[in-house]
């Protein structure tokens, strides 16, 4: 009977100086956080990819609380509706931007650009490209081994097995840019998806003067300015015999797919062409 | 014996071509003659299409003061400059020269006879050698002249002549030796002049000893010149290791040789040195090793540059059926080449044909933390760690683990029981790392 008395007394005694004690602590270090990070954490994805720039969800709920203006941050996987949810919750204005989509800026499959040579090494792109150019004649293009495909957490990017080059799932893609990041040729570029995700860009990278270029890959810019010259709204420029079409002038005319020689620039989601009626020869 | 204190592995000796005679290689219709190096700036030409060009004739300009002067290998007509693939596996500038006859400039002294007397000062000397565009021909192509003039404040003692050729299946240093001995020791004089020092030693590792044996005689009546006999172990080439071997002095973590009062150089680029010094001789051609167990003609073989591989193993009889890869080089620091229309460049030591089931990577296990990577690593690395940090991009780390020290000579994976790829990481980890510091040090 003593003996459970002591021991209930003494255990309480520990208990209610040990609660004094983390009380006063607690008053000291007390650290005053923000309710609305709470709130604006909840209304995130939770992807916690960092494609915004900052470290997980809540370090970017942290930088809007802390922001004057939302310019320049940006939720890539949730886009413009999580957005205008944190603008309404912090009370703050939001520009909507357009949606946005990874591209692999590289047409050269197996078909375009032979092969000269075999990599047996580590497979993985930057270690291979840490040795050397690649496979084939091209050093600017595709290495093919899937380091982008290792570094989607969203499962939207995946290197055909026959073509050898990665294809981007538009519906799962959330443009976060890690596969930016992981491609060591820089091939990856976030461009906006479009109306009715129709796009058009130059789906090569190389920069080698155009016999060069031509000689390794079929489908490669060979920097002629055919898409420059036919382009009414001086959205194409071209930088070290590379053409570049700009997303926020294209008005997605076609003009410049239909003159490309080397059919480096590609046309997505469109509705085919009308095919013009051939004109019928006379006679027999 | 005398060696390295730090690790190191044996591998197989393989030198087939020991003891063959250097035999002077065709010159074909064209060559590719690349303006970059595998270390410093690019050179830049001096020539254009069209242009009539002499063997010797300066036709790529250095570039800053790492990088080297380009000559012309061949007489003939320049077709164009444009971008060639090279050895390192990237397309770089280069000169197409279409051969036409063989005509040498006037000044380029061409008879075989030793010349002993050297009467030029050392300003003359480190001129000489830097227009004849010298760089170092152990494999790491790094400009001589940059070596010869140390950074104020710091003095050699002594020069340490690199004629270890570790590497397995390598011979071409040793038959230079056994050929052009009384050559190389005058150009060690020449080189010793250069850096004002009173003692050099060659270093040699024991599978030479006919080498070492004809190398002392001669050197009798040099004073200054000791040769050194060292138990065969790789990778003595190394900078670093051969310091290590020959002077017990060990070069600090991110240092150069200078600091312990040590200048290292080829011996292949000591006898460059005297041909350009007493010669008029610019770098335009130098001996390289053909070698593979099936090769139809292993041998040493006098090479201009920029002669296609094509044409250079055309010369010793092509290539052997069942070649899996062909290297560059020796088969530890080697890389594989690309195609065969690649042009040999001044740091080609080699062309080894290795059979298909020698050249093909086994199955990478798990490591078992067996530590015989931290055993043979000759900078005292840790590789599987390194390894592994590089894997999950731990740069900061990475750099604490000093991997910039590392020299990149594949101990490691030649030594690993789990076949893991340590160099490739490693090596990528490397250049990150590199960058980085790089880019602080132009923030700053």
């Amino acid at each position: 009977m003593n003996l459970i008395l002591i021991s209930l007394l003494t255990l309480g005694i520990v208990g209610a100086a040990s609660a004094i004690i983390l009380y006063f602590v607690a008053k000291k270090f007390y650290v005053y956080e923000d309710p609305r990070i709470d709130e604006v954490e909840a209304a995130l994805p939770a992807a916690n990819c960092g494609g915004c720039g900052f470290p997980g969800c809540r370090g970017f709920a942290n930088a809007c609380v802390s922001a004057d203006t939302l310019d320049g941050l940006n939720c890539p996987v949730g886009g413009n509706d999580t957005m205008q949810a944190v603008a309404s919750i912090l009370g703050k204005t939001v520009a909507s931007s357009a949606p946005t989509v990874a591209v692999v800026r590289c047409g050269g499959t197996c078909d375009h650009r032979p092969r000269m040579n075999e990599y047996d090494g580590v497979q993985h792109c930057f270690i291979a490209h840490n040795l050397y150019s690649g496979e084939t004649g091209c050093s600017w293009g595709c290495l093919g081994l899937g380091d982008c495909e290792v570094s989607c957490e969203f499962d939207a990017i995946k290197v055909n097995p026959i073509t050898k080059i990665p294809e981007v799932d538009e519906d799962k893609c959330t443009s976060c840019g890690a596969c930016v990041r992981a491609c060591p040729k820089l091939l990856i570029e976030i461009r906006k998806k479009g109306p009715k995700s129709r796009r058009i860009y130059v789906n090569c990278r190389n920069e080698d003067k155009g016999h060069i270029a031509k000689k390794s890959c079929d489908v490669s810019c060979i920097g002629c300015g055919k898409c420059v010259q036919v382009c009414p709204h001086e959205a194409i420029t071209i930088t070290n015999n590379l053409a570049f079409i700009h997303d926020d002038k294209c008005k997605l005319c076609r003009k410049c797919v239909e003159v490309c020689p080397t059919h480096s620039i590609v046309e997505l989601n469109f509705p085919p062409r009308k095919v013009k009626e051939p004109l019928t020869p006379e006679g027999d | 014996m005398k060696t390295f204190r730090i690790g190191g592995i044996h591998p197989k000796e393989n030198k087939f071509s020991a003891g063959k005679k250097i035999q002077v290689a065709a010159i074909p219709k064209q060559v590719v003659i690349p303006l970059s190096h595998y270390i410093g700036a690019p050179s830049e030409a001096v020539v254009k299409r069209g242009d009539l060009v002499k063997v010797g004739q300066l036709i790529g300009k250095a570039n800053g003061f790492i990088s080297a002067n380009v000559h012309s290998s061949v007489s003939g007509k320049v077709t164009k400059i444009d971008v060639q693939l090279d050895a390192t596996g990237y397309k770089r500038q280069a000169v197409f020269i279409d051969v036409d006859g063989d005509e040498w400039l006037d000044n380029i002294d061409r008879s075989p006879d030793l010349k002993r007397e050297c009467n030029l000062s050392k300003e003359e000397i480190l001129e000489k050698i830097k227009d004849a565009g010298i760089v170092g021909l152990g494999g790491a192509t790094f400009p001589a002249h940059v070596k010869l003039s140390p950074p104020p404040g710091k003095k050699a003692d002594v020069l340490i002549i690199n004629a270890v050729e570790c590497e397995s299946y390598l011979t071409c240093d040793h038959q230079l030796m056994l050929e052009k001995g009384e050559e190389i020791l005058v150009g060690v004089t020449i080189l010793m002049k250069a850096l004002e020092v009173k003692r050099a030693v060659i270093g040699i590792e024991n599978n030479k000893k006919d080498a070492i044996a004809h190398l002392s005689n001669l050197a009798k009546i040099y004073p200054g010149i000791e040769v050194e006999a060292l138990k065969v172990q790789y990778p003595q080439g190394g900078e670093k290791q051969l310091i290590d071997a020959i002077i017990r002095r060990q070069v600090p973590s991110g240092r150069i040789p200078i600091e312990v009062g040590a200048v290292v150089q080829n011996v292949g680029t000591t006898f460059a040195v005297y041909e350009a010094v007493q010669k008029n001789k610019p770098m335009i051609e130098r001996v390289m090793t053909i070698t593979g167990k099936d090769a139809p003609n292993p041998g040493n073989y006098l090479v201009r540059l920029g002669v296609y591989l094509q044409n250079v193993v055309d010369e010793a009889g092509g290539v052997p059926e069942g070649t899996g890869k062909i290297v560059g080089g020796g088969p530890m620091m080697g890389r594989s080449f690309m195609n065969l229309n690649v042009p040999m460049a001044k740091g080609s030591a080699g062309v080894l044909f290795l059979r298909d089931e020698e050249a093909v990577r086994k199955p990478m296990k798990n490591c078992i933390r067996c530590t015989k990577c931290v055993t043979v690593c000759p900078m005292g690395l840790e590789p599987f760690l390194l390894m592994n940090q590089s894997e999950r991009n731990m740069w900061p780390e990475m750099e604490k683990n000093r991997v910039m020290d590392c020299i990149e000579c594949g101990s490691c994976s030649y030594t690993c029981p789990s076949n893991r790829p340590l160099l490739d990481y490693i090596r990528y980890g490397k250049t990150t790392v590199g960058g980085i510091i790089r880019s602080r040090a132009t923030a700053k």
